[in-house]
């Protein structure tokens, strides 16, 4: 008949259709799925290197604590060096008048001007001014500044919100300088006003090029809706941490006249922006956690603009110097005071004191109970599920809303939903690495979530073009991390390659990467991108390090100096930072040698004095007895011999 | 079991492992299969999130959504508490690697698809074709699945999909 076969062939013809479907459906599927993972790795990479970097700043702070606690005998051998260190002058009331009348506007400046007493007009103004690229100048930043620290000071240390039906809160996490985010933030949301509340979960600077604008539209709009706009403290709200991750640097680079003085204003602000906020008395909003010690009570208590720095702990006189947490005594014991420091004891938090906001700002939520000092970052603790439901209950709170983490969708609800991270910059590693998120409260009712990406392009790339950026960008850090301890790792290998053959196992392989770098990462996974494997699968161990190689900046100089350099060039960023008082950019070689002897006793550092001195001698090229260290720190650039440089790097240093 | 098979299973067991950390972020030994609601947050379900599934598949095996579903089914808590422990998961997913199942689509074999597809034997599928057969056929996309595809596969100029380009391209970047 007919219909029969036409029908048949009809079955026939739409079941080879659907087999084609499933066919074409399976396999992208798959492919979807290792997409996917291979981002999930990649981002595993940039944590734990991230991670990494923030435990060495925090041990940056014992480094510190050892200066202060050798503080004669430093200050007998180079008194100059002391008062640089700990001289901070930093008077109770910087005159207002001598700082911003000082400062100008000249009649040629096309920036945003604003009016003091600011209005919703200013924000405005701001906002439109930062999306046409301007600058605002040194003399209004100040203004803000000065007006914001005098506003923030009669704030408590923890905001009380309170919520209604017609009245719901936004809260944002992490911005780390990202502009383009918070405007699409505003976009979505709407501008801060008197019925459009905000809460900033601290770290709005840092990492990203337009910590300034932030930090100004924050503070404008704070200043004009001050019961409204509420902002916390977060871990980069810290002078310190600005030198090492590029706010310090931004300033410097968009100020160059009068970069110094808005340093030295904003160290001060920092200090008096609260610790956290209370909503409707149930919900606690800090930048990073909690820990098994944690005293709600306490820290309403305590002066919070003592808390200078993360890096600037209390210090105390005891013979012994290991951080004991069952000794309750406070720190606040008296220094000898040959030298200059201004910090009398009564300018320190008591120990117990300053731990409790350190854990405030940097502990990490975890699924495994109880509480362990987090290690990643070497500061804070990580907290589990029990330890959220005792002082949730202890301080009769239901939730934690909290920051400090990025998190691939913009946010994370873990703890039986007792505890939700909103990280609120999107692409924060690379671009398409993560989403961001803010969270919409209100009442008794659902917390809401928006997410969003800021795309650079108009049309966003495809998701494989993005995770290949990504994955390149991760494995490159990766490698320079391998490069750093190059020597350790040669070592042990070797130690396990017993027929010096050159291979290895890949269980050996993985074994010593992760010992060595200390790095928790799926090694075998990624084994392909950072060596290369011979046909019965062993590795070959030495082919890492046949495609990049640091640029010497000294031919002569020994690759372990090189590799120490290179490892330690954040830390010593930082350091020589706090010498150059003036943000000169140039150290004198005196400088220089006895930072480095410093650095090299404290850290256990084999590198002879005289290997440092004609290293130094080297990098003095012109010969004038300083160094312009930025230079000496670009010259251990590290050179892929198959790969371009990203330029983005620059934000690194 | 041979020594051979021994040190097999051996690696097979550490990349699982790997594999189901990097989605065990919370470091607790269990994976999502659902975001859990909260007591004090009823409802706050953002969305079914596969992350089994993308770990099955990033191990190199290519089930079928029904396939999948009935893998899920064996590891996951006897009440469906929405995690999957490791403990479960890893003598599962060893067996699945060791009987070789779910072996991923030979190239060619895809190609034979597109063609099927593609019946008058053009060359290329319009945006208009791909998305009723892959969102009304078989095991059907979801939208974000739809829009996915589609931004890597069409052409812009001609708003059409290459196919043998298009796989040509994908090959590339899994190698």
């Amino acid at each position: 008949m007919g219909c029969g076969t036409s029908s048949s062939t009809k079955d026939r013809k739409s079941e080879k259709a659907l087999k084609a479907a499933l066919v074409i459906q399976n396999w992208y599927r798959g492919y979807s799925a290792r997409l996917k993972a291979r981002q999930r790795y990649a981002l595993t990479i940039f944590q734990s290197i991230e991670y990494a970097d923030e435990q060495g700043q925090l041990q940056l702070s014992n480094f510190f604590s050892f200066m202060l606690e050798n503080y004669t005998q430093i200050h007998e051998k180079d008194p100059e060096l002391v008062a640089r260190l700990f001289g901070r002058t930093l008077q109770d009331s910087k005159d207002r008048q001598e700082y911003v009348s000082f400062v100008d506007v000249p009649d040629s400046y096309n920036g945003p001007r604003l009016q003091f007493p600011l209005t919703f007009t200013d924000i405005d103004l701001l906002v439109e001014a930062f999306k046409q690229q301007q600058i605002l100048h040194a003399h209004y930043v100040l203004e803000v500044l000065f007006e914001t620290k005098r506003v923030l000071k009669q704030m408590p240390n923890f905001t009380q919100v309170k919520t209604s039906p017609t009245k719901e809160i936004t809260i944002c996490g992490d911005l780390h300088g990202k502009l383009d985010d918070l405007f699409l933030i505003f976009y979505k949301n709407g501008l801060p006003s008197g019925s459009n509340s905000y809460i900033f979960n601290g770290d709005f600077v840092d990492r990203g090029k337009h910590s300034m604008e932030i930090l100004m539209i924050l503070f404008v709009s704070f200043l004009v809706y001050p019961n409204d706009l509420h902002l916390n403290r977060g871990n980069h709200e810290d002078f310190m941490m600005n030198l090492r991750y590029g706010f310090t640097k931004e300033i410097l680079h968009k100020y160059k006249l009068h970069g110094k003085k808005i340093l030295q204003i904003l160290e001060d602000v920092y200090t008096w922006l609260p610790i956290g906020t209370i909503i409707d008395n149930e919900i606690l909003v800090i930048h990073g956690g909690i820990s098994e010690s944690t005293d709600l009570n306490l820290l309403h208590r305590i002066e919070r603009h003592k808390m200078k720095s993360v890096l600037m702990p209390p210090i105390s006189i005891d013979e012994d110097q290991d951080t004991d947490l069952k000794k309750t005594k406070t720190g606040a014991n008296v220094v000898p005071r040959e030298g200059k420091t201004n910090e009398s004891p009564s300018e320190q938090l008591p120990k117990h004191e300053w731990e409790q906001v350190i854990d405030i700002l940097w502990s990490d939520p975890r699924g495994k109970r109880g509480c362990y000092p987090n290690t990643s970052r070497g500061g804070g603790c990580y907290f589990g599920p029990d330890i959220t439901s005792k002082i949730l209950n202890k301080f009769q709170l239901k939730m934690l809303i909290r920051s400090h983490e990025c998190k691939p969708e913009g946010y994370e609800i873990c703890h039986d939903g007792k505890v939700v991270t909103v990280f609120s910059a999107s692409n924060y590693y690379e671009e398409g690495s993560n989403r961001g998120a803010y969270i919409k409260l209100c009442c008794d009712m659902t917390p809401r979530f928006f997410q969003y990406q800021v795309t650079r392009a108009t049309c966003l790339r495809p998701l494989y073009q993005r995770v290949n950026t990504m994955e390149s960008s991760a494995i490159r850090i990766l490698k320079e991390r391998m490069l750093s301890r190059k020597t350790d790792l040669i070592r042990a290998f070797q130690l396990q390659d017993r027929s010096k053959s050159g291979k290895l196992s890949m269980g050996q392989w993985a074994f010593s990467m992760e010992n060595t770098l200390g790095l928790n990462l799926p090694w075998r996974s990624l084994s392909p991108h950072l060596v290369t494997t011979d046909k019965n699968g062993n590795i070959n161990y030495m082919s890492t390090f046949q495609d990049i190689h640091i640029q010497k900046p000294v031919k002569e100089a020994q690759s372990t100096l090189i590799e120490t350099l290179y490892r330690y060039r954040s830390d010593l960023q930082i350091i020589f930072n706090v010498i150059d008082s003036d943000h000169s950019g140039l150290i004198s070689m005196e400088e220089f040698r006895a930072m480095w002897k410093l650095f090299n006793s404290h850290y256990s550092i084999h590198i002879e004095d005289f290997q440092v001195d004609e290293l130094a001698e080297r990098m003095d090229l012109n010969k004038d007895g300083s160094i312009d260290f930025n230079e000496f720190l670009k010259a251990f650039y590290v050179v892929h011999k198959l790969e371009k440089l990203n330029k983005s790097d620059a934000n690194l240093l | 079991m041979s020594l051979h098979t021994e040190l097999v299973v051996a690696e097979y067991h550490r990349k699982i492992k790997e594999a189901f950390e990097v989605f065990d972020h919370e470091a607790n030994n269990t994976v999502d299969v659902r975001i859990k609601a909260g007591a004090f947050l009823p409802g706050l379900s953002s969305g079914v999130s596969r992350e089994i599934g993308t770990i099955i598949r990033s191990l190199g095996c290519c089930p079928s959504e029904g396939e999948l579903h009935d893998l899920i089914a064996e590891v996951e808590e006897e009440e469906p508490t929405g995690y999957i422990r490791y403990e479960k998961f890893l003598p599962v997913m060893t067996e699945v690697l060791l009987e070789r199942r779910y072996r991923p689509i030979p190239e060619d074999t895809l190609l034979r698809a597109f063609e099927v597809l593609d019946s008058s034997k053009r060359g290329f599928l319009t945006r208009e074709e791909l998305i009723k057969y892959m969102t009304e056929e078989g095991e059907p996309f979801s939208q974000e699945e739809m829009e996915e595809m589609l931004s890597a596969a069409v052409d812009p100029e001609s708003n059409s999909i290459h196919y043998k380009d298009y796989i040509a391209m994908m090959v590339v970047d899994e190698s």
